[in-house]
């Protein structure tokens, strides 16, 4: 069997939902009946087949090719299976996926890992803004799984987080893990203005040190916390996750945010 | 039967089906980590008055814990699940979260019981959760940095009781076969031997004379009571020890007792020993029989 492959015939002029187009929900259909399912560019309908050469015959591991970020809601809701996909993708990328593996090669657009309850994705490139984040008007962001970035998170990721793993290889924008609820962001590179903002729980860790912190965080002091070398020996386990090794004894921990409770924390790597 | 000299019972060992659970503690050092392992693991001799038979199954080493620390796996036994939670949750409240640099993991799968769940509330508030690779772990503070301790820990259906008894011309003898059997059994995972240094010399029988005992000396093994009672010793029988074994499952104990009772028998009538035998109620109370001549044969 070989994966199953969309290739995308040529960039589209609006953007398309492209949910259908993951392992659970092509699982069992022939050739014909995927080149027929209907897809809505901008306010018309068009047939799967229009836009997309499709080859192979496994369906739990599905292919899209020449991806452009015209493409959104790729692997929404997905239930399992591995969806990989070459070039970049729009908003909404794994929107409230349960299980299964999304790989992104390039950048993916804003809200991706949205609400995700598990799984994992991967984005080679950068995300846009509200990564892991909550659809407006929700109370939770991302309820579970892993996302990792490879390049930079914009403003407002982990947003309302409640349970999970983000990791971002790169820097991330202004309010970093802003209304977060639980869960765990490990940003490597630097980051902007106001992280933590109203935290009520949930860890940041700043591997990059040096770090403008706001006024409502407080000093508790220089520790080495057990919890990271188990969270070390997870990602290990996981693999693909080197860049972000070995995990820092030493943190210095902020409590905060005081102005909400201040049961969350960011620990700053003490290493660098 | 007879094997180097010894001669062994026609006889059988009755175990018991238990819950068991086997904890993870690791500490700054081996040292720590036995300080603790050790005290979790004290006063848990018998249920019949300690409420559950613990004891330190072996040391590991930094790369088999999960915080990559040095450690001990402790196996504690009850005979019901609310019973055991009960006992973990005591027993590490009480000997765990309170030595130094001590952390608590869950050291098996199976049906969860609390091990941090309700020690958390320790930390009156301030204490953290966090969900690494599907397990909850919380973070309690403490005074000297954090408690880590994973949420629960899998309880399995185990088995209890598995027995044997070394007679011998005198206790000097018994005493070195008994601690050659338990050099050999400690070798093996997923047993404990739970009274002090693995070996009893208060084997008992069950009921007493006297009202609400529910254990007595078993004395028909007692030396001293040869014309005194109804003797299963002959007259060269000086002193008897047994080991008990408990075991995660039945061929955990079963290999024990063969390795046990092997080890007995290289030291052989020349060593003083006489005889094997094995404690039980008939057959008609533990459902695991461990016959002793099937285990040397």
């Amino acid at each position: 069997m070989t994966a199953l492959t969309l290739r995308l015939r040529e960039t589209l002029p609006l953007s398309v939902d492209a949910s259908v187009l993951s392992p659970p929900r092509l699982a069992g259909l022939t050739r014909a009946k995927i080149e027929a399912l209907e897809l809505e560019l901008g306010n018309r309908s068009v047939r799967v087949g229009e836009l997309f050469d499709v080859g192979g015959d496994d369906w739990d591991n599905v292919v899209i090719e020449n991806a452009t970020e015209c493409l959104t809601h790729l692997g929404a809701g997905m239930q399992g299976g591995t969806l990989l996909v070459n070039g970049d993708v729009g908003a909404y990328l794994g929107l409230g996926m349960s299980a299964g593996r999304i790989g992104v090669s390039g950048s993916a657009g804003i809200f991706a890992g949205c609400e995700m309850v598990g799984g994992t994705i991967e984005i080679g490139g950068n995300a846009g803004d509200w990564l892991g984040g909550a659809l407006a008007g929700d109370k939770q962001g991302m309820r579970g799984g892993l996302i990792q970035v490879r390049g930079h998170a914009g403003d407002r990721a982990a947003d309302r987080m409640r349970r999970g793993l983000v990791l971002i290889e790169g820097g991330a924008g202004a309010y970093l893990g802003s209304r977060m609820l639980a869960g765990t962001v490990i940003v490597k590179g630097s980051i902007g203005p106001q992280p933590g903002f109203a935290l009520k729980h949930g860890t940041l860790l700043l591997l990059d040190g040096a770090t403008e912190l706001p006024a409502t965080y407080n000093d508790c002091g220089r520790h080495e916390l057990l919890f990271l070398a188990v969270l070390e020996r997870d990602l290990r386990l996981r693999g693909g996750l080197e860049a972000f090794l070995p995990l820092p004894r030493a943190v210095k921990r902020y409590c905060g945010d005081l102005a909400n409770g201040g049961k969350g924390e960011i620990l700053v790597s003490a290493m660098r | 039967m007879n094997v180097n000299g010894v001669a062994i019972d026609d006889t059988f060992a009755e175990a018991f089906g238990m819950r068991a659970t086997r904890i993870v503690i690791t500490a700054l050092d081996s040292k720590w980590a036995l300080h603790a392992a050790r005290t979790a693991t004290g006063f848990a001799t018998s249920v019949i008055a300690c409420g559950c038979e613990a004891g330190i199954e072996r040391e590991l080493a930094p790369e088999e814990t999960p915080d990559g620390r040095p450690g001990a796996a402790i196996l504690l036994f009850a005979v019901s699940s609310k019973e055991l939670a009960k006992q973990v949750e005591r027993r590490v409240g009480q000997c765990v979260l309170t030595a130094p640099t001590t952390a608590c993991f869950s050291g098996m799968d199976g049906e969860p019981i609390p091990l941090g769940k309700n020690l958390r509330f320790f930390g009156d508030g301030f204490q953290n959760s966090k969900v690494i690779g599907g397990r909850r772990y919380w973070r309690v503070p403490v005074m000297d940095g954090e408690f880590l301790c994973e949420e629960t820990t899998g309880m399995v259906k185990a088995v209890g009781g598995g027995n044997f008894f070394v007679l011998a011309r005198g206790q000097r003898e018994a005493l070195a076969a008994g601690e050659a059997a338990i050099a050999a059994m400690r070798r093996l995972r997923g047993t404990i031997m739970p009274f002090p240094g693995g070996i009893v010399r208060s084997g008992s029988k069950v009921g007493s004379r006297y009202k609400g005992l529910v254990a007595s000396t078993n004395d028909a093994f007692c030396p001293t009571l040869r014309g005194a009672t109804r003797s299963e010793l002959t007259p060269e029988v000086g002193s008897v020890l047994e080991i008990v074994i408990d075991g995660v499952t039945d061929g955990d104990v079963r290999e024990a007792m063969r390795v046990g009772l092997r080890a007995v028998c290289d030291l052989g009538a020349d060593a003083g020993i006489l005889r094997l035998s094995a404690g039980n109620y008939g057959g008609k109370l533990g459902q695991f029989h461990y016959k002793l001549r099937e285990l040397l044969a």
